[in-house]
């Protein structure tokens, strides 16, 4: 698995917890959807992983105990991913997210402006995809027309301020 | 009409260059074939039976002379020098070769033109009224929300891998020429209570292989609302529309699942809890775009001795009077018509139009209607503003090219998908079943005595040809490696909607022309005076169409 945010490849700051192996004893860690609970109790730094099926306003309560999200994309096509990405920072959720599985480079400019700050790819797709097209597609469309995500500016907002 | 500026010109030439790029990396093995599919679809670009397609949008269908032109360029210079009209308001070419498309993008792009978001599970090109801002009954230009919704669609960066492709249509006017309940979104521009327009919403409208008919989600709603009204709606169904299946995963299933009380529910929660100012357009960016399709100046004409002329031309030409009588409609403006072309000759492949016809159509829009054109859902070309005076000369002019049948809304008036003569998902031939119906109806007086009658075929369950809304309804399927035809009577497309039912088994191909002209002449001795085929058989039901088809069998 490679990781890479807006600035190119970083390291991977966030062991991911497997299935019945021991939390950690103390620092990063991060974990599967049905060890939550556990995980609150413990005094870690969390990391939580979504799968895609994940009702966004049932993580809300946790967010202060959060400082990463991480969300599952089973395939580059299946997009609900970005509405959880969305959803999660419009209920208000300021920490590191993450979209996790097979997304490609062409999708790197819409996970960063619905709010993701990184990706989690398979080394498959990594080595075929180099960071350089990674950068260069979140570049590709310098204005959208959408207002009220992140990232790149709005067409709307820059012919506002082109009339003020 | 809406005139790109430099914001929205710089995006769709970054856009054509990304997908130069992405063509170069596909290539380069960078990409998989897989990975590759959703970006050409998104472009535009389908693989098809024979050879790519590219489907062209035209934005709620409308066009400009210099834009009809660019269509007629590349119909020669990188197809066969014609190009089809779709059911969607756009065209699509059958024939170019996959390294020509950047080029094409860039030629479209000189014109404001794009392929953005024509195919692929995203939201595709906004329909509306071919009749818009000239219905004398319109409450608003629906054009002007049609162009916020093409400009807020763009790209989306949340919705542009969604579950199933997603249609949105908006009408202006009560009288509903652009088939709302049948779109996954279909907007009313309506009255509010205190007499400004606004919005009436359906959604979980669709055809394909389990129709449904449009369910109300919103009575009213403010204009300003719109586009965090939409997210709002479209991220319910991204998050909760089904994956597990392709032919459930359009929001019609999920409304139907879910239920339109539960499925609004969850929608208003949505809006109530968003940031809706961030989201909305600002009020300044809507007035920009309303300015746009501000009528044109019409000169004033002497309508009066306009009208005199024209009823001395008809009368001395008979075919004039017909064409007049059938093809054009009215105009807020007094002494002005809206000019419907037919692009079903007798014989022809309906929505087919070659490049020299291309050209023939954008000069008598420039010279005629105020440099404009519209194309229909019903794949016909509108001449928007034609003077009354101007009449003759423009149907001499679209004569010439083959452009001057008088069968608006009549029987040879067909829709058809381009069926297994070019699309891979087909499994029956329509178009040369919509020319067998049209050659078997050809005498124009037996056209006009049937009256208004829509047949709509399609070459499979998918029904890019909107069979379950045609008055009469075509649908070939594969039956063990024969193409059988199964007939549906009393579909409507408008704000009377219904689906078609089932006549009964299907019919081989051979069979259909002769089966149509029955269901005609049944009608025709049953009719009451004045009656529709439609009103015909809502009042007389099934049972008498059904004897008339299947007694001797």
């Amino acid at each position: 698995m490679r990781i890479i945010d807006a600035t190119g490849p970083i390291d991977d700051l966030w062991p991911r917890i497997g299935a019945g192996e021991p939390l950690p004893e103390a620092g990063r860690a991060l974990v599967e959807r049905d060890r939550l609970g556990e995980a609150l109790a413990s005094g870690l730094e969390l990391g939580l992983h979504l799968p895609p099926d994940t009702e966004p306003a049932d993580i809300e309560p946790h967010f202060g105990r959060l400082a990463m999200i991480s969300v599952g994309f089973p395939s580059f096509a299946d997009g609900r991913g970005f509405s959880i990405g969305r959803s999660l920072r419009q209920r208000g959720f300021l920490g590191r997210l993450r979209a996790s599985g097979p997304v490609i480079a062409d999708q790197f400019a819409y996970l960063l402006e619905c709010g993701f700050d990184e990706v989690a790819i398979p080394e498959e797709v990594a080595r075929r995809q180099p960071p350089e097209s990674w950068l260069s597609q979140s570049a590709a469309i310098t204005f959208g027309y959408q207002r009220g995500i992140a990232g790149r500016g709005s067409i709307l907002d820059q012919r506002r301020a082109r009339h003020d | 009409m809406y005139r790109y500026d430099e914001f929205d010109a710089a995006f769709v030439a970054e856009r054509t260059q990304q997908f130069r790029t992405q063509v170069k990396r596909r290539l380069a093995g960078e990409l998989t074939e897989a990975e590759f599919k959703p970006l050409r679809l998104m472009n535009g670009v389908y693989l098809q039976l024979h050879a790519y397609m590219l489907r062209i949008a035209i934005p709620y269908g409308t066009l400009r002379p210099d834009q009809m032109r660019m269509l007629a360029h590349i119909a020669e210079r990188w197809d066969r020098g014609y190009g089809h009209f779709t059911t969607r308001q756009n065209i699509q070419f059958n024939w170019p070769k996959l390294k020509d498309v950047p080029d094409i993008l860039d030629a479209l792009a000189s014109v404001e033109m794009h392929a953005i978001q024509t195919s692929g599970n995203c939201i595709r090109n906004t329909t509306s009224d071919p009749y818009a801002g000239v219905a004398p009954e319109e409450i608003e230009d629906p054009r002007i929300t049609a162009e916020l919704i093409r400009q807020w669609s763009s790209l989306h960066p949340e919705f542009t891998f969604l579950g199933r492709k997603f249609k949105i249509a908006v009408t202006g006017s009560e009288h509903d020429r652009a088939a709302i309940k049948i779109h996954d979104i279909g907007i009313q521009i309506v009255r509010g209570p205190d007499g400004a327009p606004g919005y009436r919403v359906l959604v979980g409208g669709g055809l394909g292989r389990s129709p449904f008919i449009a369910k109300e989600l919103r009575g009213f709603l403010p204009k300003a609302d719109l586009l965090p009204y939409l997210e709002a709606a479209l991220r319910v169904y991204n998050l909760h529309g089904r994956r597990d299946n392709k032919y459930k995963a359009r929001i019609k299933i999920l409304v139907h699942e879910l239920g339109i009380e539960e499925y609004a529910r969850q929608v208003e929660a949505e809006f109530a809890r968003m940031d809706r100012a961030a989201v909305a357009a600002p009020a300044e960016e809507v007035a920009r775009i309303a300015a746009y399709f501000a009528l044109p100046e019409l000169p004033a004409r002497d309508t009066e001795a306009d009208a005199a002329e024209t009823r001395r031309m008809a009368a001395m030409e008979p075919e004039f009077a017909a064409w007049l009588e059938q093809n054009t409609a009215p105009h807020r403006v007094p002494g002005y018509r809206a000019v419907t072309v037919s692009l079903k000759p007798i014989g022809g492949a309906p929505g087919d139009a070659t490049a020299e016809q291309m050209r023939v159509m954008a000069d008598v829009a420039e010279h005629h209607s105020a440099g404009e054109l519209r194309i229909t859902h019903e794949q016909n070309v509108v001449l928007p503003h034609v003077a009354e005076g101007a009449l003759f000369k423009v149907w001499r002019a679209l004569r010439a090219e083959g452009l001057d049948t008088a069968n608006k809304g009549l029987v040879t008036d067909i829709i058809a998908c381009p069926g297994l003569d070019y699309c891979a998902l087909a499994t029956a031939r329509s178009i040369p079943v919509a020319q067998d119906i049209a050659n078997r109806f050809a005498e124009p007086r037996r056209q006009r005595e049937i009256g208004p009658l829509s047949i709509k075929i399609s070459g499979c369950i998918n029904a890019c040809g909107h069979h379950h809304v045609g008055h009469i309804g075509i649908l070939g399927i594969d039956k063990a490696g024969v193409e059988s035809y199964q007939i549906t009577l009393g579909g409507d497309a408008t704000e009377t909607a219904s689906l078609g039912d089932r006549t009964g088994p299907g019919f081989g191909y051979d069979e259909v022309p002769g089966v149509i002209e029955r269901v005609v002449d049944t009608y025709i001795a049953l009719r009451e005076p004045g009656e529709t085929f439609l009103a015909a058989y809502r009042r007389l039901g099934m049972a008498p169409f059904k004897e008339a088809l299947y007694a001797d069998h």
